[in-house]
């Protein structure tokens, strides 16, 4: 048991060295993320003065990945936010009605006059006035406008699902097409959000999907969670709607299938539109910040060849009548209609600043969010808070860690020592570990590697503590300690199996800094029995090897 | 000259008042219970929605003031507490201000937090709000969920791993010490109403394994021993395996609590709750693996026909069915 081979003494300092070697950089902490941000810099083609010296300041030799601080220690905002996916049937439903309008009139003959009711949010009901008997005919008329669910599970089924209720033909989506549209939705949500924050360029941002419909959003060094908020949340909702009607009744009914709109900038304005609108955002490819002919600040905008085969077509018909430029349910301007606009292009003028006007386009260009977000959780944690946290935590680490080094010695004398070699080696380990992988460090997990640093020594007892039971049977030094180890073996793999089975269950089940806790949990764990039954034992072998002790103390 | 936390050898008769440990378990677990049902648990925003503001200062804390400014604003239930921690300067003065889920509101409303920040702030100058936390209704009933399912699993885990490896008695011995440990510390949070939220439930999962941890130690030996000395009856070997490990189950409980009594002074006051529900399961997980498990083990007793041979003592650690 003493006799350790060769190849196994070099795997065993290997894997020492190596876990010092990636724990090293988060020693120089400042130092190496200033130098990591410089070299990311020059990869991205900044040329800035003293960007290059910046980026020598860490050897590049070197490791370079740093445990991630996490925002409980970092300072920074955090949001879950609930996607409310079923916004996304009612635009897809109601969007349906100028298609359905269309393909109806051409039946007018057969099924009489029918009109839409005001249904349910997610179904688009018309009611058969002159012919209510004729329903089942519209409804088959109807359901030829069905295509099949773009998605590998919904394969083989249509998107929508044609009823009939009384005299009422009703739409809604069908099955297979809500899943879709929930995981396209999520998609697109998780992408908008993702380049909003991007365009804000901070360090590091979590963006997680969690669960069906959630979205976790963590950014640090950002100010506050209002701020986060004022980046993803605002939707920049742009549609071109046809103008029913002005008014300046707010309670004035619009009637089926329009709705009544306030005007962004003549209070006490309403116009009452067309529910259905004839482009979206979504049909955009392009914006900018421009001036318009009176050198005021505008947006220009092109739109993709079916917005701008829709556009054009829509001008080309409706030439004289106003037409409504909706940005988050509020008109920002109607302008008459004067001619033909073919290409696809148009300028967007309003009583905008000059940096309003660049958000606009930045809004419109990053996209509209596709629904609406529900706000579950918000923290924000101040970067002074977080270096307190830290500067606590990190003496708190030191002080625990000498008088446990302390305490070892002075209960084990040199094996106490080597406990405390190993120990040292445990924490290093698992730092160069979370570096490796890049995971986050919270305050409950410096917590768990305090934690550690208590019950990393916990192997090391139960074998000394069985040597010195081994050395009262007196078989000599040599066969005590290896009967030690032997023997402390089941227990100490029981032991830590069952603690970590419970990391597990916390990384599995936990969130945010909880998870934090669990990975250093888990890794101390590993870390610990590795060191106590490896690095432990080579440095007692080496001892025994070269002293030859008759006599042991323990 | 070794420091020494038990004597080399000890032979103390651990069972000899087994009723009365039992006994003594029992009635705290009863206290933990009424004081729960009775007082329950001073959760935090994690676990019942609502938002805390930390704020700091340079002017010393007066709780009327805060409630002055705050409360006109008829926000329901708030409480304002003042932090206090020895790391503190004398111009940093932390308070702490919750203030409940609003009727109605599924999301959390940033207008609420606007509100309170700007009446705070007309109160008292230079305040500074350092974090700012909102968990909405809806998630903090999830968290509930998921914590309660997170013990649960963990103690189920645990019974079918020391089931697979020793015998269903120390399996259930096991799992009631934990059992025991969990709601003696639920029971202390309850009783001294610190507050009780996320992090906690990690703090009683760690317990959870500590304890565990040493109730494995003590039982790896009862095995052990119960081969060794195949005519001695259970209470002896089951106190002698306990004399035997008390050593190494000093020494680990001890290294634990110096570690974690130096995070609670000096860690700071955010993880206080946290470190306080370790250093408190740490000392009543020790407690339990011998007084508890042990106790447990004995009233059910062991089946003591080891029937396999054991040819393989030297790696039992691969010896899964055992």
């Amino acid at each position: 048991m003493l006799q350790i081979d060769t190849w196994k003494r070099v795997v065993i300092w290997a894997v020492c060295a190596l876990g010092i070697l990636l724990a090293l950089p988060n020693g120089f902490y400042g130092r190496v993320e200033t130098a990591n941000d410089a070299r990311a810099a020059i990869e991205a083609g900044a040329t800035a003065d003293g960007l290059q010296e910046q980026a020598d300041m860490w050897p590049g030799f070197l490791p370079s990945s740093l445990v991630n601080l996490g925002l409980d220690l970092r300072g920074g905002a955090h949001l879950l936010v609930e996607v409310q996916l079923s916004d996304v049937y009612e635009t897809r439903v109601k969007g349906m009605w100028p298609e359905v309008l269309a393909l109806l009139r051409t039946e007018r003959g057969r099924i009489g006059t029918f009109r839409l009711q005001q249904g349910a949010p997610d179904e688009l009901r018309i009611r058969l006035n002159e012919k209510p008997d004729m329903v089942d005919e519209a409804a088959t008329i109807v359901r030829s406008l069905a295509r099949p669910v773009a998605s590998i599970s919904g394969a083989g089924s249509s998107d929508i699902e044609v009823t009939t209720e009384g005299a009422d033909v009703v739409i809604r989506l069908s099955q297979a097409e809500q899943l879709a549209s929930d995981e396209r939705t999520m998609a697109q949500s998780l992408e908008i959000i993702r380049r909003r924050i991007d365009e804000v360029g901070t360090r590091e941002p979590t963006i997680q999907r969690q669960g069906d419909d959630r979205i976790l959003i963590q950014v640090p060094g950002l100010g506050s969670a209002a701020e986060l908020k004022a980046i993803i949340g605002t939707t920049a909702q742009l549609t071109f709607q046809p103008v029913v009607t002005r008014t300046d009744n707010a309670q004035m009914p619009p009637g089926a299938g329009n709705e009544i709109v306030p005007s962004v900038d003549q209070p006490g304005q309403y116009y009452i539109l067309e529910q259905a609108a004839v482009v979206t955002g979504e049909d955009l490819v392009d914006a900018q910040p421009s001036f318009d002919q009176n050198g005021r600040p505008a947006v220009s905008f092109r739109f993709d060849p079916t917005g701008a085969r829709r556009f054009g077509d829509y001008t080309a018909e409706n030439i004289g009548s106003p037409f409504a430029i909706v940005l988050d349910n509020e008109v920002i301007s109607a302008p008459v209609i004067q001619s033909h606009i073919p290409g696809g292009s148009g300028i967007i003028t309003g009583n905008f600043t000059v940096e309003e006007s660049t958000n606009l386009a930045v809004l419109l260009r990053a996209g509209a969010l596709p629904a609406d977000l529900n706000f579950l959780e918000e923290r924000t944690i101040g970067p002074e808070l977080g270096a307190d946290s830290i500067e606590a935590g990190k003496i708190a680490c030191i002080v625990a860690g000498i008088a446990v080094l302390v305490f070892m010695v002075a209960s084990y004398g040199l094996f106490g020592v080597f406990a405390n070699i190993a120990l040292v080696i445990n924490v290093a380990l698992i730092f160069g570990l979370l570096s490796a992988i890049g995971a986050t460090l919270t305050l409950p997990g410096i917590a768990g590697i305090v934690l550690t640093i208590g019950m990393a020594v916990d192997a090391n007892v139960l074998v000394f503590e069985r040597i010195r039971e081994e050395l009262k049977t007196a078989r000599g030094p040599a066969r005590a300690i290896e009967l030690g180890y032997e023997k402390a073996m089941s227990a100490i793999v029981d032991a830590n199996i069952t603690t970590f089975i419970t990391a597990v269950i916390l990384y599995v089940m936990g969130s945010g800094p909880v998870r934090g806790f669990a990975i250093t949990l888990g890794f101390g764990i590993v870390t610990s029995v590795f060191t106590a039954i490896f690095v432990t034992r080579l440095l007692v072998a080496v001892w025994f090897q070269r002293r030859r002790p008759k006599t042991l103390e323990v | 000259m070794r420091l020494r936390l038990v004597p080399q050898s000890t032979n103390f008769n651990f069972f000899g008042r087994s009723w009365l440990w039992l006994g003594i378990s029992g009635a705290m677990v009863v206290v933990a219970f009424v004081s729960f049902l009775l007082q329950g648990l001073n959760f935090g925003i994690d676990f019942r929605g609502g938002t805390t503001i930390r704020t700091e200062s340079a002017q010393a804390i007066d709780i009327a003031t805060y409630r002055g400014a705050v409360g006109s604003l008829g926000l329901g239930d708030i409480t304002i507490t003042e932090v206090f921690d020895p790391s503190f300067g004398p111009d940093k003065n932390v308070a702490m201000i919750r203030i409940q889920a609003q009727d109605g509101q599924e999301a959390v409303t940033p207008e609420v937090i606007a509100a309170v920040e700007a009446a705070l702030a007309q109160a008292v100058p230079d305040i500074r709000f350092v974090s700012v936390e909102s968990v909405g209704p809806k998630v903090s009933g999830e968290l509930i969920q998921t914590a309660v399912i997170a013990v649960v699993l963990a103690i189920g885990a645990v019974l079918v791993y020391i089931w697979m490896r020793f015998e269903w008695q120390f399996a259930l011995g096991a799992v009631l010490a934990l059992v025991h440990d969990v709601v003696l510390t639920i029971g202390i949070f309850s009783e001294l109403q610190i507050r009780f939220d996320l992090a906690i439930i990690a703090a009683l999962l760690t317990i959870v394994g500590y304890s565990l941890n040493d109730t494995v130690v003590v039982f790896d030996r009862v095995r052990e021993n119960l081969r060794k000395y195949k005519q001695m009856p259970l209470r002896e070997v089951l106190n002698l395996s306990i004399n035997e490990t008390l050593s190494r189950t000093m020494m680990t409980s001890v290294t634990t609590l110096i570690a974690l009594i130096a995070l609670l002074v000096l860690g700071g006051d955010v993880i206080r709750g946290f470190v306080f529900a370790m250093t408190w399961g740490v000392i009543v997980g020790t407690y339990s693996s011998i007084f508890v498990a042990s106790m447990i083990l004995l009233r059910l007793g062991v089946k003591r026909d080891w029937s396999k041979p054991d040819n393989n003592s030297g790696n039992q650690y691969a010896n899964i069915d055992a």
